[in-house]
């Protein structure tokens, strides 16, 4: 008796959790299937699956707008996602390595200098970055979006792997004094390789938000030849009008295949990046 | 002595190392945070437009905010995005975390299930798919339908197109799910079972037990996602056009402060629109430290 009310218990919950999941992923899964729909079928069949598979939506849908690929987009967006990641690990590794290991006047200062820029709304410096972005003929660059990743602006992460590298064992700090091993041969040989995996984090929840990013993207780029997916997708709202929502579904979809594969690939480090810094994935 | 001096070199070379290893850093924060920033608080009492230079205008543009309708009512819209979004996404996160705590089979899918609306919602796809979704003829009419009851097209009715994007907003409750549940396993299983002794029921646990353990957690996921919520941009505008619509009903402030700079090229207004943000955002902030004493359990 005890035995069958905990499975039908089990049972229960197993059911209620499956049933919850499905509705929220239902859009997403509604959304792959529209995708693969013939045209008209999309608002009128009520079924799921469609009648007839076709890869139609994507091969409409891959021309882009005005004779620009979607490859062209995605290439673009490649580039810039690359280019950040390399930024943000250069440069957030480096000021981290500094306000965990090194000790020097004026560092705990420039430290909670370094977090309150973490609650600055991004609208208080845009306006004057534009200017002189503009001033350097940077509009329509990707210039204004990497180089301040260069410069480490991206707070969160140098939070992140300041927290890591504090974590890592003293003694390797002393054993490395002891042998004269100079701070650059410290920071390079030991405790970079350490962090790989803050590291990793730092290239993950780059990446997933610079692909997603969509407001300094439509700010600075307005020649299609340099459109990321996000801002091209945008654009295909308009340039194809509703008629054409299969093609539409069928982009999204594309566009979102990128943070599914760092998803499955990484899933460890995602969760390991979201629990250190408690941040929005 | 020799000991004193070879510590002095020694601390010299370090700050040294310390300031070059920061220099990017302090560079990006100088040219890119510190003077931007005193340069927007100039534009603010500027009227500016990037093609002639700035005029001098005193307070004008902050008492201008004051009677300026689309203001005022892009920051109602923020507010009760703010207000309503945040609360119900970590209640969602924290229940749902709470749920999928013990290691159960198959829990792992589940996680990472409820966990994905969290990596995609932010992309412009999804805020395509949600416009199609609350549609007249959109998934949650077709919905609707199998109950009988005719929707209407929830994105062009001004009362409704905000509570869309706050449903979009709680179905990412995913990621602050992750951090709950890293919280909650490190409540140690004795105090469960010492509670559990006492006779205290499953519910009377969450509530005393489960509860106060992850008020710092909950503290911190509160500040994060109310300034990221002040600042919500994509869904909005992909879902209204740019424009706000139906009725500004969807304007948010990101939104109005972006048309303000970008499309009537107003850079003086956007700057004094961007300091009452900071303002707001420092005030709401200082709010949520201020009430932690009362609230947020420390051990």
């Amino acid at each position: 008796m005890v035995v069958s009310n905990a499975k039908s218990k089990s049972f229960l919950f197993h059911a209620l959790i499956i049933l919850f999941a499905i509705a929220m992923i239902y859009p997403l899964i509604w959304m792959i299937c529209a995708s693969s729909k013939i045209g008209p079928e999309i608002f009128q069949s009520k079924s799921l699956l469609p009648k007839q598979l076709t890869l139609e939506n994507y091969r409409t849908g891959w021309k882009g707008i005005s004779g620009y690929s979607f490859g062209s987009f995605f290439n673009n967006s490649f580039q810039l996602v690359i280019f950040s990641i390399l930024g943000n690990l250069l440069s957030c590794a480096m000021a981290a390595y500094a306000f965990a290991k090194l000790n020097f006047k004026g560092r705990n200062l420039l430290f909670t200098l370094m977090m309150g820029t973490l609650m600055l709304p991004k609208h208080v410096r845009l306006i004057p970055q534009y200017i002189i972005f503009n001033k350097l003929g940077w509009v329509n660059t990707y210039l204004p979006m990497i180089i301040p990743k260069f410069l480490a602006m991206d707070g969160f992460f140098v939070f992140l792997m300041t927290q890591y590298m504090r974590g890592l064992p003293k003694e390797l700090d002393e054993a490395a004094t002891i042998d004269g091993c100079g701070y650059l041969n410290h920071y390079l040989r030991i405790i970079i390789p350490m962090s790989v995996p803050a590291l990793i984090s730092t290239m993950i929840f780059t990446f997933l938000w610079t692909w997603n990013d969509f407001f300094m993207q439509m700010i600075y780029i307005s020649r299609l030849e340099q459109y990321t997916v996000a801002l091209a997708l945008r654009m295909f709202i308009d340039s194809t009008g509703s008629n054409a929502w299969g093609a539409l579904f069928a982009m999204s979809t594309l566009s979102l295949i990128p943070l599914f594969l760092m998803f499955i690939i990484f899933q460890r480090y995602l969760v390991d990046g979201i629990t250190a810094g408690g941040i929005k994935g | 002595m020799a000991n004193t001096i070879r510590n002095t070199t020694r601390q010299r070379k370090e700050t040294m190392a310390g300031y070059l290893f920061l220099a990017p850093w302090l560079a990006g924060f100088l040219l890119l945070t510190i003077i931007p920033m005193f340069a927007s608080l100039y534009f603010s009492f500027t009227r500016y437009d990037m093609l002639t230079s700035a005029t001098w205008i005193g307070l004008d543009n902050y008492v201008q905010m004051f009677k300026d309708q689309k203001f005022l009512k892009s920051l109602e819209v923020t507010f009760t995005y703010v207000f309503l979004s945040v609360p119900l996404q970590l209640t969602f996160a924290l229940f749902i975390a709470n749920t999928l705590k013990k290691n159960r089979r198959g829990v792992r899918v589940y996680r990472a299930v409820y966990y994905l609306p969290s990596l995609f919602g932010g992309s412009v796809a999804i805020s395509i798919l949600w416009r199609q979704i609350f549609n007249k003829t959109g998934l949650f009419n077709q919905f609707l339908a199998v109950f009988g009851i005719k929707g209407i097209n929830w994105i062009s009715t001004p009362d409704t197109a905000l509570y869309t994007l706050i449903v979009l907003a709680v179905w990412q409750f995913g990621s602050s799910m992750v951090i709950f549940l890293s919280a909650l396993k490190q409540i140690p299983a004795d105090y469960y079972e010492a509670a559990s002794i006492d006779g205290a029921s499953k519910p009377r646990q969450f509530f005393q037990i489960t509860i106060p353990l992850l008020t710092p957690m909950v503290f911190f996921n509160i500040v994060m996602q109310v300034i990221n919520a002040f600042q919500a941009f994509t869904p909005a505008y992909i879902i209204s056009n740019g424009t706000g619509s139906p009725l500004n009903s969807t304007l948010f402030y990101s939104l109005y402060l972006y048309n303000k700079a970008f499309s009537q090229f107003e850079m003086g207004y956007a700057s004094a629109l961007a300091w009452v943000l900071l303002v707001i955002i420092t005030c709401i902030t200082g709010l949520l430290f201020g009430s932690a004493k009362k609230w947020v359990y420390y051990d």
